[in-house]
Protein backbone atom coordinates (compact mmCIF):
# COMPACT_ATOMS: atom_id res chain seq x y z
CA UNK A 1 0.00 0.00 0.00
CA UNK A 2 1.50 3.15 -1.08
CA UNK A 3 2.85 5.56 2.13
CA UNK A 4 0.10 8.61 0.92
CA UNK A 5 -2.81 5.84 1.72
CA UNK A 6 -1.16 4.82 4.96
CA UNK A 7 -0.35 7.97 6.06
CA UNK A 8 -1.93 11.04 4.40
CA UNK A 9 -1.44 14.53 4.32
CA UNK A 10 -3.80 16.43 6.20
CA UNK A 11 -5.90 17.73 3.18
CA UNK A 12 -5.87 14.95 1.47
CA UNK A 13 -7.05 12.90 4.96
CA UNK A 14 -9.67 16.10 5.11
CA UNK A 15 -10.77 14.64 1.78
CA UNK A 16 -10.83 11.74 2.37
CA UNK A 17 -13.42 11.84 5.52
CA UNK A 18 -15.64 14.25 3.67
CA UNK A 19 -16.15 11.57 0.88
CA UNK A 20 -16.15 8.90 3.76
CA UNK A 21 -18.92 10.42 5.22
CA UNK A 22 -21.12 11.17 1.61
CA UNK A 23 -20.86 8.04 1.05
CA UNK A 24 -22.16 7.07 4.23
CA UNK A 25 -24.46 9.07 4.03
CA UNK A 26 -25.64 8.19 0.34
CA UNK A 27 -25.59 4.60 0.96
CA UNK A 28 -27.66 5.44 3.93
CA UNK A 29 -30.17 7.03 2.04
CA UNK A 30 -30.36 4.33 -0.76
CA UNK A 31 -30.82 1.69 1.78
CA UNK A 32 -33.88 3.79 3.52
CA UNK A 33 -32.62 3.83 6.96
CA UNK A 34 -32.36 7.96 6.15
CA UNK A 35 -35.48 9.73 4.98
CA UNK A 36 -34.81 11.27 1.55
CA UNK A 37 -37.57 14.12 2.81
CA UNK A 38 -35.61 14.65 6.06
CA UNK A 39 -31.93 14.53 4.46
CA UNK A 40 -31.94 13.88 0.32
CA UNK A 41 -28.87 12.10 -0.63
CA UNK A 42 -25.39 14.13 -1.57
CA UNK A 43 -26.61 12.90 -5.17
CA UNK A 44 -29.34 15.23 -5.01
CA UNK A 45 -27.58 17.85 -3.23
CA UNK A 46 -25.19 19.01 -5.35
CA UNK A 47 -27.05 19.34 -8.13
CA UNK A 48 -29.29 21.89 -6.51
CA UNK A 49 -26.23 23.81 -5.95
CA UNK A 50 -26.69 25.10 -9.94
CA UNK A 51 -30.20 24.82 -9.69
CA UNK A 52 -30.07 27.82 -7.22
CA UNK A 53 -28.32 29.84 -9.67
CA UNK A 54 -30.95 29.46 -12.12
CA UNK A 55 -34.73 29.60 -9.62
CA UNK A 56 -33.55 31.31 -6.54
CA UNK A 57 -31.23 34.52 -7.94
CA UNK A 58 -28.29 33.34 -5.58
CA UNK A 59 -25.82 35.56 -6.58
CA UNK A 60 -28.04 38.83 -5.99
CA UNK A 61 -28.91 36.97 -2.77
CA UNK A 62 -25.36 36.05 -1.98
CA UNK A 63 -24.19 39.76 -2.27
CA UNK A 64 -27.05 41.03 -0.37
CA UNK A 65 -25.93 38.73 2.15
CA UNK A 66 -22.50 39.43 2.22
CA UNK A 67 -22.65 43.04 1.82
CA UNK A 68 -24.80 42.73 5.33
CA UNK A 69 -21.85 41.32 6.74
CA UNK A 70 -19.46 43.36 5.84
CA UNK A 71 -21.16 46.16 6.69
CA UNK A 72 -22.13 44.42 10.18
CA UNK A 73 -18.36 43.47 10.81
CA UNK A 74 -17.34 47.14 10.02
CA UNK A 75 -19.65 48.48 12.55
CA UNK A 76 -18.93 45.84 15.02
CA UNK A 77 -15.36 45.90 14.69
CA UNK A 78 -14.41 49.44 14.77
CA UNK A 79 -17.03 49.55 17.94
CA UNK A 80 -15.40 46.64 19.22
CA UNK A 81 -11.91 48.24 19.29
CA UNK A 82 -12.76 51.71 20.66
CA UNK A 83 -14.90 49.66 23.28
CA UNK A 84 -11.70 47.27 23.62
CA UNK A 85 -9.35 50.30 24.41
CA UNK A 86 -11.42 52.10 26.37
CA UNK A 87 -11.51 48.89 28.72
CA UNK A 88 -7.70 48.55 28.77
CA UNK A 89 -7.46 51.96 29.05
CA UNK A 90 -9.61 52.37 32.10
CA UNK A 91 -8.62 49.82 34.28
CA UNK A 92 -11.81 50.65 36.70
CA UNK A 93 -14.16 50.03 33.79
CA UNK A 94 -11.69 46.82 32.43
CA UNK A 95 -11.52 45.51 35.42
CA UNK A 96 -15.83 45.82 35.99
CA UNK A 97 -17.30 45.02 32.69
CA UNK A 98 -15.04 42.82 30.83
CA UNK A 99 -16.45 39.42 32.63
CA UNK A 100 -19.73 40.96 31.27
CA UNK A 101 -18.42 41.10 27.98
CA UNK A 102 -17.36 37.86 28.05
CA UNK A 103 -20.19 36.49 29.16
CA UNK A 104 -22.53 37.98 26.64
CA UNK A 105 -19.59 36.84 23.78
CA UNK A 106 -21.02 33.01 24.96
CA UNK A 107 -24.65 34.14 24.79
CA UNK A 108 -26.46 33.22 21.95
CA UNK A 109 -27.15 37.12 21.52
CA UNK A 110 -29.65 35.88 18.38
CA UNK A 111 -32.64 35.48 20.56
CA UNK A 112 -32.41 39.09 20.79
CA UNK A 113 -34.23 39.21 17.56
CA UNK A 114 -37.74 40.50 18.64
CA UNK A 115 -36.23 43.91 20.34
CA UNK A 116 -34.17 44.52 17.28
CA UNK A 117 -37.54 44.27 15.10
CA UNK A 118 -39.14 46.60 17.68
CA UNK A 119 -36.13 48.65 17.35
CA UNK A 120 -35.63 49.21 13.33
CA UNK A 121 -38.52 47.45 12.02
CA UNK A 122 -38.01 44.58 9.04
CA UNK A 123 -35.26 45.47 7.19
CA UNK A 124 -31.39 45.37 6.56
CA UNK A 125 -30.79 47.13 9.54
CA UNK A 126 -31.86 45.33 12.04
CA UNK A 127 -30.05 42.65 10.45
CA UNK A 128 -27.02 44.30 9.99
CA UNK A 129 -27.38 45.59 13.93
CA UNK A 130 -27.79 42.02 15.14
CA UNK A 131 -24.71 41.17 13.24
CA UNK A 132 -22.79 43.95 14.66
CA UNK A 133 -23.89 43.40 18.44
CA UNK A 134 -22.19 39.47 17.91
CA UNK A 135 -19.11 40.76 16.26
CA UNK A 136 -18.72 43.09 19.11
CA UNK A 137 -17.61 41.18 22.34
CA UNK A 138 -14.83 38.90 20.53
CA UNK A 139 -13.17 42.18 19.33
CA UNK A 140 -13.68 43.73 22.39
CA UNK A 141 -11.92 40.73 24.49
CA UNK A 142 -9.25 40.48 22.00
CA UNK A 143 -8.26 44.04 21.39
CA UNK A 144 -8.35 44.40 25.33
CA UNK A 145 -6.20 41.28 25.41
CA UNK A 146 -3.73 42.62 23.01
CA UNK A 147 -3.20 45.96 24.08
CA UNK A 148 -3.32 45.19 27.73
CA UNK A 149 0.15 42.55 26.85
CA UNK A 150 1.74 44.67 24.79
CA UNK A 151 5.71 44.46 26.92
CA UNK A 152 6.39 47.51 28.93
CA UNK A 153 9.55 47.65 27.37
CA UNK A 154 8.37 48.53 24.21
CA UNK A 155 6.29 51.33 26.01
CA UNK A 156 9.26 52.40 27.82
CA UNK A 157 11.26 52.55 24.02
CA UNK A 158 8.54 55.07 22.96
CA UNK A 159 8.63 57.30 26.16
CA UNK A 160 12.76 57.40 25.85
CA UNK A 161 11.80 58.61 22.45
CA UNK A 162 9.46 61.57 23.93
CA UNK A 163 6.71 60.03 21.71
CA UNK A 164 3.19 61.45 21.83
CA UNK A 165 0.15 59.96 23.08
CA UNK A 166 -1.22 59.18 19.76
CA UNK A 167 2.69 58.17 17.91
CA UNK A 168 2.47 55.78 21.38
CA UNK A 169 -0.87 54.06 20.37
CA UNK A 170 -0.22 54.63 16.42
CA UNK A 171 3.47 53.20 16.30
CA UNK A 172 3.64 51.10 19.09
CA UNK A 173 0.59 50.03 21.09
CA UNK A 174 -1.42 49.05 18.01
CA UNK A 175 0.67 47.58 15.88
CA UNK A 176 2.69 45.19 18.83
CA UNK A 177 -1.56 43.97 19.53
CA UNK A 178 -2.35 43.60 15.92
CA UNK A 179 -1.55 39.73 16.41
CA UNK A 180 -4.08 39.38 18.65
CA UNK A 181 -6.41 42.12 17.85
CA UNK A 182 -6.71 40.22 14.50
CA UNK A 183 -7.38 36.96 16.33
CA UNK A 184 -10.80 39.40 17.42
CA UNK A 185 -11.61 40.62 13.66
CA UNK A 186 -11.33 36.94 12.28
CA UNK A 187 -13.83 36.01 15.28
CA UNK A 188 -16.21 38.59 14.53
CA UNK A 189 -16.42 38.19 10.65
CA UNK A 190 -17.36 34.58 11.01
CA UNK A 191 -19.64 35.62 13.99
CA UNK A 192 -21.31 38.38 11.71
CA UNK A 193 -22.00 36.18 9.13
CA UNK A 194 -23.29 33.19 11.44
CA UNK A 195 -26.13 35.71 13.19
CA UNK A 196 -26.83 37.47 9.82
CA UNK A 197 -27.89 34.36 7.92
CA UNK A 198 -29.69 33.21 10.76
CA UNK A 199 -31.44 36.77 11.64
CA UNK A 200 -32.47 36.75 7.59
CA UNK A 201 -33.67 33.14 8.37
CA UNK A 202 -35.83 34.24 11.42
CA UNK A 203 -37.56 37.41 10.39
CA UNK A 204 -37.71 36.56 6.43
CA UNK A 205 -35.84 39.07 5.44
CA UNK A 206 -32.71 39.88 3.17
CA UNK A 207 -30.42 37.05 0.98
CA UNK A 208 -29.09 33.75 1.47
CA UNK A 209 -30.98 32.66 5.12
CA UNK A 210 -34.38 34.02 3.49
CA UNK A 211 -33.58 31.94 0.60
CA UNK A 212 -33.12 28.79 2.99
CA UNK A 213 -36.09 29.61 5.38
CA UNK A 214 -37.90 29.75 1.25
CA UNK A 215 -36.57 26.54 0.45
CA UNK A 216 -37.85 25.09 3.09
CA UNK A 217 -41.06 26.37 3.14
CA UNK A 218 -41.63 25.49 -0.31
CA UNK A 219 -40.55 21.76 0.89
CA UNK A 220 -37.49 21.86 -1.82
CA UNK A 221 -35.22 19.84 0.43
CA UNK A 222 -32.86 18.83 -1.77
CA UNK A 223 -32.30 22.72 -2.63
CA UNK A 224 -32.31 24.09 0.79
CA UNK A 225 -29.65 21.56 2.42
CA UNK A 226 -27.93 23.09 -1.19
CA UNK A 227 -28.12 26.36 -0.09
CA UNK A 228 -27.06 25.39 3.83
CA UNK A 229 -24.00 23.71 2.47
CA UNK A 230 -23.01 27.04 -0.01
CA UNK A 231 -23.37 28.92 3.25
CA UNK A 232 -21.16 26.27 4.99
CA UNK A 233 -18.65 26.40 2.31
CA UNK A 234 -18.82 30.42 1.94
CA UNK A 235 -18.19 30.49 5.65
CA UNK A 236 -15.07 27.93 5.12
CA UNK A 237 -13.58 29.57 2.40
CA UNK A 238 -13.95 33.10 4.75
CA UNK A 239 -11.93 31.78 7.38
CA UNK A 240 -9.28 29.97 5.24
CA UNK A 241 -8.72 33.61 3.07
CA UNK A 242 -8.64 35.01 6.49
CA UNK A 243 -5.97 33.17 8.25
CA UNK A 244 -4.29 33.44 5.00
CA UNK A 245 -4.39 36.90 5.19
CA UNK A 246 -2.97 37.23 8.90
CA UNK A 247 -0.44 34.69 7.99
CA UNK A 248 0.97 36.88 5.57
CA UNK A 249 0.55 39.91 7.63
CA UNK A 250 2.22 38.44 10.58
CA UNK A 251 5.05 36.34 9.13
CA UNK A 252 7.91 38.30 9.54
CA UNK A 253 7.11 38.33 13.49
CA UNK B 1 38.33 76.12 36.28
CA UNK B 2 37.18 72.68 35.23
CA UNK B 3 34.41 71.92 32.45
CA UNK B 4 31.01 71.21 33.86
CA UNK B 5 29.92 68.20 33.66
CA UNK B 6 27.64 66.68 30.98
CA UNK B 7 25.53 64.83 33.54
CA UNK B 8 25.50 65.46 37.55
CA UNK B 9 23.82 63.05 40.06
CA UNK B 10 23.64 65.22 43.18
CA UNK B 11 22.18 63.52 46.18
CA UNK B 12 19.57 61.69 44.70
CA UNK B 13 17.74 59.05 47.08
CA UNK B 14 15.06 56.86 45.92
CA UNK B 15 12.22 55.40 48.13
CA UNK B 16 9.62 52.75 47.69
CA UNK B 17 6.25 51.62 50.17
CA UNK B 18 5.99 47.96 49.80
CA UNK B 19 4.00 45.74 51.98
CA UNK B 20 6.58 45.32 54.11
CA UNK B 21 7.38 49.16 54.56
CA UNK B 22 9.85 51.76 53.46
CA UNK B 23 12.20 50.25 51.18
CA UNK B 24 15.32 52.50 50.45
CA UNK B 25 16.61 51.51 46.89
CA UNK B 26 19.02 53.99 46.20
CA UNK B 27 20.66 56.08 49.39
CA UNK B 28 22.10 59.82 48.62
CA UNK B 29 24.37 58.98 45.00
CA UNK B 30 26.36 61.95 43.33
CA UNK B 31 28.12 61.69 40.48
CA UNK B 32 29.60 63.94 37.70
CA UNK B 33 29.67 62.62 34.32
CA UNK B 34 31.87 64.62 32.10
CA UNK B 35 31.42 64.87 28.17
CA UNK B 36 32.44 61.76 26.06
CA UNK B 37 32.88 59.48 29.75
CA UNK B 38 32.68 56.23 29.69
CA UNK B 39 31.14 55.27 33.49
CA UNK B 40 30.04 51.48 34.57
CA UNK B 41 28.14 50.65 37.84
CA UNK B 42 28.57 47.72 39.18
CA UNK B 43 26.63 45.49 42.36
CA UNK B 44 24.80 42.82 43.28
CA UNK B 45 21.51 42.49 42.10
CA UNK B 46 19.01 44.44 43.92
CA UNK B 47 21.11 47.63 44.45
CA UNK B 48 19.33 49.85 42.84
CA UNK B 49 21.46 50.08 39.77
CA UNK B 50 18.64 50.25 37.10
CA UNK B 51 16.60 52.05 39.67
CA UNK B 52 19.20 54.95 39.24
CA UNK B 53 19.19 54.48 35.65
CA UNK B 54 15.39 54.71 35.32
CA UNK B 55 15.79 57.77 37.03
CA UNK B 56 18.57 59.31 34.73
CA UNK B 57 16.79 58.34 31.72
CA UNK B 58 13.21 60.21 33.36
CA UNK B 59 11.05 56.97 33.32
CA UNK B 60 11.44 57.52 37.05
CA UNK B 61 10.71 61.14 38.06
CA UNK B 62 9.72 61.12 41.62
CA UNK B 63 12.72 61.15 44.02
CA UNK B 64 14.69 62.86 45.76
CA UNK B 65 17.76 65.29 44.75
CA UNK B 66 18.91 66.44 41.34
CA UNK B 67 19.66 65.22 38.00
CA UNK B 68 20.92 67.73 36.32
CA UNK B 69 21.97 67.54 31.99
CA UNK B 70 24.09 70.62 31.27
CA UNK B 71 23.01 72.14 34.61
CA UNK B 72 19.15 71.68 33.87
CA UNK B 73 16.89 69.04 36.10
CA UNK B 74 15.31 65.80 34.16
CA UNK B 75 12.31 65.81 35.01
CA UNK B 76 11.12 63.31 32.41
CA UNK B 77 12.46 61.30 29.46
CA UNK B 78 13.95 63.66 26.61
CA UNK B 79 15.51 62.87 23.69
CA UNK B 80 18.86 64.08 25.35
CA UNK B 81 18.94 61.10 26.72
CA UNK B 82 18.56 57.95 25.27
CA UNK B 83 18.35 54.10 26.80
CA UNK B 84 19.33 50.29 25.86
CA UNK B 85 17.26 48.16 27.98
CA UNK B 86 18.86 44.85 29.19
CA UNK B 87 15.09 43.22 27.76
CA UNK B 88 14.79 42.74 24.09
CA UNK B 89 13.21 45.80 22.86
CA UNK B 90 13.09 45.82 19.23
CA UNK B 91 10.18 46.23 17.31
CA UNK B 92 9.48 42.36 15.84
CA UNK B 93 6.84 44.18 13.41
CA UNK B 94 9.46 46.58 11.60
CA UNK B 95 12.59 45.53 9.65
CA UNK B 96 16.25 46.12 11.16
CA UNK B 97 16.34 49.43 8.92
CA UNK B 98 13.08 50.40 10.16
CA UNK B 99 13.66 49.82 13.58
CA UNK B 100 17.14 51.90 14.12
CA UNK B 101 15.03 54.46 12.07
CA UNK B 102 12.09 54.50 14.12
CA UNK B 103 13.20 57.27 16.43
CA UNK B 104 13.50 59.58 13.19
CA UNK B 105 10.73 58.61 11.60
CA UNK B 106 9.04 59.73 15.17
CA UNK B 107 10.53 62.98 15.02
CA UNK B 108 9.32 63.64 11.29
CA UNK B 109 12.66 63.12 9.25
CA UNK B 110 11.99 62.56 5.62
CA UNK B 111 12.17 59.09 4.61
CA UNK B 112 15.38 59.80 2.28
CA UNK B 113 16.83 61.12 5.68
CA UNK B 114 16.15 58.77 7.93
CA UNK B 115 17.15 55.94 5.80
CA UNK B 116 20.04 57.18 5.13
CA UNK B 117 21.44 57.36 9.08
CA UNK B 118 19.95 54.44 10.07
CA UNK B 119 22.29 52.29 7.01
CA UNK B 120 24.61 54.24 8.94
CA UNK B 121 24.05 52.91 12.15
CA UNK B 122 23.38 49.90 10.91
CA UNK B 123 27.20 49.89 9.37
CA UNK B 124 28.28 51.47 12.62
CA UNK B 125 26.83 48.58 14.72
CA UNK B 126 28.23 45.59 11.80
CA UNK B 127 24.89 44.99 10.88
CA UNK B 128 25.22 46.14 7.12
CA UNK B 129 23.72 43.40 4.46
CA UNK B 130 20.97 43.22 7.35
CA UNK B 131 18.90 46.16 6.56
CA UNK B 132 15.68 44.16 5.54
CA UNK B 133 15.97 41.41 8.04
CA UNK B 134 13.30 41.23 10.90
CA UNK B 135 14.56 40.65 14.47
CA UNK B 136 13.09 37.40 14.73
CA UNK B 137 15.33 36.45 12.03
CA UNK B 138 18.60 37.83 13.96
CA UNK B 139 20.42 36.40 16.85
CA UNK B 140 20.10 37.98 20.36
CA UNK B 141 23.05 39.81 19.72
CA UNK B 142 22.37 41.04 16.38
CA UNK B 143 18.71 42.30 17.82
CA UNK B 144 20.45 44.16 21.33
CA UNK B 145 23.30 46.37 18.37
CA UNK B 146 20.17 47.19 16.35
CA UNK B 147 18.39 48.16 19.82
CA UNK B 148 22.01 50.22 20.29
CA UNK B 149 21.40 51.82 16.62
CA UNK B 150 18.29 52.89 17.32
CA UNK B 151 18.88 54.81 20.65
CA UNK B 152 21.99 56.29 18.82
CA UNK B 153 19.85 57.45 16.26
CA UNK B 154 18.55 60.06 17.80
CA UNK B 155 22.14 61.34 18.89
CA UNK B 156 21.48 61.28 22.41
CA UNK B 157 23.87 63.77 24.30
CA UNK B 158 23.70 60.67 27.35
CA UNK B 159 23.56 56.80 26.53
CA UNK B 160 22.42 54.83 29.02
CA UNK B 161 23.00 51.17 28.88
CA UNK B 162 21.01 48.45 31.11
CA UNK B 163 22.71 45.39 31.28
CA UNK B 164 22.26 45.12 27.16
CA UNK B 165 24.32 42.03 26.77
CA UNK B 166 23.19 40.40 30.36
CA UNK B 167 20.94 37.69 28.11
CA UNK B 168 24.03 36.66 25.84
CA UNK B 169 26.36 34.01 25.84
CA UNK B 170 29.87 34.81 26.90
CA UNK B 171 31.14 34.63 23.30
CA UNK B 172 29.16 36.93 21.88
CA UNK B 173 29.22 39.01 25.01
CA UNK B 174 32.82 39.91 24.36
CA UNK B 175 32.50 40.11 20.71
CA UNK B 176 29.89 43.21 21.47
CA UNK B 177 32.03 44.21 23.99
CA UNK B 178 34.95 45.06 21.31
CA UNK B 179 31.51 46.60 19.32
CA UNK B 180 30.96 48.74 21.80
CA UNK B 181 34.42 49.93 22.38
CA UNK B 182 35.09 50.46 18.63
CA UNK B 183 31.74 53.15 18.80
CA UNK B 184 32.87 54.76 21.52
CA UNK B 185 35.98 55.37 19.61
CA UNK B 186 34.59 56.54 16.79
CA UNK B 187 31.61 58.73 18.85
CA UNK B 188 32.83 59.77 22.21
CA UNK B 189 29.58 58.56 23.21
CA UNK B 190 28.71 59.68 26.64
CA UNK B 191 27.42 56.70 28.54
CA UNK B 192 26.75 55.32 31.65
CA UNK B 193 26.62 51.48 31.56
CA UNK B 194 25.16 49.12 34.32
CA UNK B 195 26.41 45.50 34.57
CA UNK B 196 27.36 42.57 36.34
CA UNK B 197 29.77 41.87 34.75
CA UNK B 198 33.62 43.03 35.75
CA UNK B 199 35.61 42.06 32.74
CA UNK B 200 33.35 44.22 30.79
CA UNK B 201 33.05 47.21 33.16
CA UNK B 202 37.22 47.39 32.79
CA UNK B 203 36.69 46.78 29.15
CA UNK B 204 34.84 49.73 28.20
CA UNK B 205 35.32 52.19 31.27
CA UNK B 206 37.47 55.20 31.83
CA UNK B 207 35.82 54.75 35.64
CA UNK B 208 33.47 51.88 37.38
CA UNK B 209 31.34 52.49 39.98
CA UNK B 210 30.62 49.83 42.67
CA UNK B 211 27.45 49.71 44.99
CA UNK B 212 26.81 48.53 48.01
CA UNK B 213 23.56 46.13 48.05
CA UNK B 214 20.43 47.51 49.41
CA UNK B 215 20.32 50.30 50.48
CA UNK B 216 22.60 51.49 46.99
CA UNK B 217 24.95 53.50 47.80
CA UNK B 218 28.55 54.39 46.16
CA UNK B 219 30.85 52.09 47.77
CA UNK B 220 33.89 52.73 45.80
CA UNK B 221 35.02 54.46 42.33
CA UNK B 222 37.67 52.95 40.57
CA UNK B 223 39.59 54.93 37.56
CA UNK B 224 40.39 51.87 34.84
CA UNK B 225 43.98 53.58 33.76
CA UNK B 226 44.10 51.23 30.68
CA UNK B 227 45.42 52.20 27.06
CA UNK B 228 42.59 52.96 24.67
CA UNK B 229 41.09 51.42 22.33
CA UNK B 230 40.85 48.16 24.10
CA UNK B 231 40.10 44.67 22.92
CA UNK B 232 39.24 41.60 24.63
CA UNK B 233 42.27 40.71 24.01
CA UNK B 234 44.01 42.65 26.67
CA UNK B 235 41.80 41.00 28.83
CA UNK B 236 44.80 38.50 29.33
CA UNK B 237 47.05 41.10 30.52
CA UNK B 238 48.40 41.56 34.65
CA UNK B 239 47.42 45.25 34.60
CA UNK B 240 43.78 44.10 33.00
CA UNK B 241 43.70 41.20 35.86
CA UNK B 242 44.53 43.64 38.53
CA UNK B 243 41.84 45.71 38.32
CA UNK B 244 38.85 42.86 38.06
CA UNK B 245 40.47 41.58 41.50
CA UNK B 246 40.58 44.96 43.01
CA UNK B 247 36.57 45.27 41.77
CA UNK B 248 35.99 41.71 42.87
CA UNK B 249 37.53 42.43 46.30
CA UNK B 250 35.05 45.12 47.07
CA UNK B 251 32.15 43.75 45.30
CA UNK B 252 32.17 40.33 47.03
CA UNK B 253 31.17 41.64 50.44
CA UNK B 254 28.25 43.39 48.82
CA UNK B 255 27.08 40.19 46.33
CA UNK B 256 27.70 37.94 49.32
CA UNK B 257 25.13 40.22 51.57
CA UNK B 258 22.41 40.20 48.57
CA UNK B 259 23.13 36.22 47.93
CA UNK B 260 22.22 36.40 52.34
CA UNK B 261 19.27 38.14 52.04
CA UNK B 262 17.96 36.10 49.10
CA UNK B 263 18.30 32.71 50.47
CA UNK B 264 16.75 34.21 53.92
CA UNK B 265 13.52 35.70 51.63
CA UNK B 266 13.37 32.17 50.27
CA UNK B 267 13.27 30.72 53.86
CA UNK B 268 10.89 32.87 54.89
CA UNK B 269 8.52 31.44 51.85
Amino acid sequence: MPVWLIRPPPLLSRLLVFAVLLGVWEAASAAGMVSRFIAPPPSEIFPAIGLLYVDNELTARFLRTFGEVFAAAGIGSGLGMAIGWWLHHNRTAGAAYTDWIAASAAAPLVLLFPLFLVLFGRNAATIVAMGAVSVMPPVILKTKEGLDHVRSVLIDVGRTFSLTRWQQVRMILFPAALPTIFTGLRLGLVFALINVVGVEFLIGFGGMGLMIAELGDRFEIAGMYAAILFVVLCSATFFYLTEKLETWLLSAR
Amino acid sequence: MSPSPALRISRVSKHFETGKGRVTAVDDVSLDIMQGEFISIIGPSGCGKSTLMNMVGGLLTEYDGDILLDGKKVSGCQPEIGMVFQEESTFPWRTALENVAFPLEAAGLTRDKRIARARDLLDLVGLSGFENHYPAELSGGMRQRIAIARTLAFEPRILLMDEPFAALDEQTRLLLGDKVVQIQNKLRQTTLLITHNISEAVQLSDRVLIMTFRPGRIKRVIEIDLPRPRSSEMMGSEAFGRYVAEIWQDLREEASKGLHDAEAAARQG
